[in-house]
């Protein structure tokens, strides 16, 4: 017994059971693996082969070869969906990560009023897509909305009807939303980082801002990384919220990608087309995270568990 | 007991609050932190102004609507906004979605626990295989898979029920859930594995008697998560169903803003009503989500 515990423990915590230890059946995987190729892998590679088809999304597919490529290459509201797509991915990247870092940061440290602001800024990410477009979009109307309030004045201007500032306020908008769970992340890492670096720094006289700077912020590397990576990623998603709010408009000012997708495949009924789109932002994806992570050595996820 | 020993050294990093270190930190503090505080109250304010806006909308009467300011509380104050949205099935629109998310939870996490579970223990290639593939399956955008799966649906016969949202759900609910079990699963000692394999235990008694119950924190954060998700969601719903009778409740505020496009008290109320029942459950598992989540995403 004991020098079975010895000799395992030896290997570090972690626990490979040896190869002759039978671990559960790989059966144990298939209902996962099923569910998971059957309903994502599966039809990816779907909307690959929808991707060089005619398909109205009633009937049968007919091939077409690459004439959807050659439209969306050639196609200007595909630059047009690419340079929004790109801009609400940095702009609410801008936004939120400098937000989400310093109230992480703060709210690490709890006591008193910042336990009750931690509680409360936790709030939007509770609602849906759908109610935090609703909610704004009738709070930034400009005969009832929040601009009529007196003090609110300067905000009288039509946002989300007005091409030069809609895409502005979606981005703010998704940053309101989703700062909470980035601000989580960092909370959570900040209270990893040991006391006792905080304390030395205080011991040379360095003060709050230099200390931020200084141990804060290299300290949080991977977890910048995380949190950018989800952002990033994640921005190729933003559909729900764009969609109730501006459905893409006005004109095509905040047509993203995945909107652009859904309205040419549903509602125009162009499933080859949109299939195309849909084949480019899963590689998009891929390709971003790929690079994400490799540039950040953030395979680190892995390799802190394997015990590197 | 030379089992007991390592439980409590290695699974601590994972099962302890962050917070157990406040005190300590707290003693740390010399003096308060004046721009973050004002950051702090800063962001309440932004955080919590919509809100209420929200609320004391949804509170006013038809006719004060355009009258009152939109800050100040509602001059007759009133809950026929909350009428109207219950008149137009928000109950069904309610159940629905409470059906959707309870099963989608169900099957992901117990399928994704399986499978965590096999990562873990098991040193086949196939195995270890699986766990980068849940890694590279995290990029997977679902808006990718729409139309496919759209497809899918309407061939299997699915198409406008409940069960069209419940699987595909489940399957975009699997690579995030895999993940996070098996970086918490891997925290688990081999000598307990050992140990009850020595008692002769199953594959599926350690499942059941050590792997669930020690994995509890780990399953509740993902369970919450995902719950959080197919909540809220709105693509396949959008895509996948039509009728009221299957509408959930993200889709029904959507449908209701084109119903009662000026009547904003009203779509006030209905996203009142939606945000509740999540805003309850908040509120009474706060600890554990936060924690969970921050232990989740954090390692």
């Amino acid at each position: 017994m004991t020098t079975t515990a010895t000799r395992r423990t030896a290997g570090g915590p972690r626990s490979r059971p040896s190869r002759g230890g039978g671990g559960p059946s790989l059966w144990f995987l298939a209902p996962a693996g099923i569910l998971f190729l059957g309903f994502a892998v599966i039809p990816l590679v779907g909307a690959v082969g929808l991707s060089f088809t005619r398909w109205s999304g009633l009937g049968s597919p007919e091939w077409t070869g690459g004439d959807n490529w050659a439209w969306f290459l050639t196609d200007d509201v595909t630059y047009i969906t690419l340079q929004v797509t790109l801009l609400v991915m940095v702009g609410s990247w801008l936004v939120q990560t400098p937000i989400s870092l310093l109230l992480g940061t703060w709210i690490a440290r709890s006591g008193g009023f910042r336990s009750v602001a931690g509680l409360v800024f936790f709030v939007p990410l509770l609602l849906s897509s759908a109610a935090v477009a609703l909610a704004y979009k009738n709070l930034l109307d400009p005969n009832f909305g929040l601009s009529t309030e007196t003090g609110f004045g300067w905000l009288a201007h039509n946002w989300l009807g007005d091409r030069n500032t809609v895409l502005l306020v979606v981005i703010l908008i998704i940053s309101w939303h989703f700062i909470p769970l980035h601000t989580l992340l960092y909370q959570g890492a900040v209270r990893q980082v040991p006391t006792s670096m905080y304390e030395a720094a205080s011991l040379d006289g360095a003060g709050r801002v230099t200390q931020f700077f200084t141990i804060t912020i290299p300290q949080l590397k991977h977890t910048i990384v995380t949190s950018s990576t989800l952002m990033l990623v994640g921005s190729l998603t933003y559909f729900d919220l764009i969609f109730v709010m501006t459905a893409g408009g006005p004109g095509y000012a905040t047509r993203v990608l995945p909107l652009h997708m859904y309205l040419t495949g549903f509602r125009s009924a162009e499933m080859g087309k949109a299939s195309v789109i849909a084949t480019f932002l899963a590689v998009f994806g891929l390709i971003l995270a790929l690079l994400l992570t490799r540039l950040s050595g953030f395979t680190k996820m892995q390799s802190q568990q394997e015990g590197a | 007991m030379t089992v007991t020993a390592p439980v409590a050294a290695s699974g601590s990093p994972v099962a302890l609050p962050p917070r157990a270190q406040g005190p300590r930190r707290r003693a740390r503090r010399s003096r308060p932190n004046v721009p973050g505080g004002i950051l702090g109250l800063l962001w309440l304010v932004i955080v919590v102004l919509p809100l209420y806006w929200v609320v004391v909308t949804s509170l006013r009467s038809g006719p004060t609507f355009f009258v009152d300011s939109p800050l100040s509380l509602p001059s007759e104050p009133t809950l026929e906004n909350y009428g109207k949205v219950f008149d137009s099935g928000f109950l069904g629109f309610f159940m629905n979605s409470v059906i959707v998310t309870v099963a989608t939870v169900v099957i992901a996490v117990f399928c994704s626990l399986l499978a965590a579970y096999t990562i873990v223990r098991n040193a086949h290639p196939v195995a270890r295989g699986s766990f980068s593939f849940a890694l590279l399956g995290l990029a997977i955008p679902l808006q990718a898979a729409i139309i496919p799966i759209y497809y899918m649906i309407t061939q299997l016969g699915l198409y406008d029920t409940l069960v069209a949202l419940i699987i595909p759900s489940a399957a975009f609910a699997l690579p995030l859930t895999v993940v996070i079990l098996v970086n918490f699963l891997r925290d688990i000692p081999n000598e307990i594995f050992e140990s009850m394999r020595i008692d002769g235990a199953s594959n599926w008694a350690m499942l059941w008697q050590l792997v669930l119950p020690l994995s509890k924190p780990a399953l509740i954060t993902v369970a919450i998560y995902n719950g959080m998700q197919v909540w809220n969601g709105f693509l396949f719903p959008l895509v996948l169903t039509q009728s009221p009778s299957v509408r959930v409740l993200p889709l029904a505020l959507w449908s209701f803003q084109s119903e009662l496009t000026v009547d904003v008290p009203a779509i006030m109320a209905a996203v009142t009503l939606s945000v509740l029942p999540i805003l309850t459950l908040y509120i009474f598992g706060r600890r554990q989500l936060v924690a969970g989540l921050t232990a989740g995403f954090g390692k």
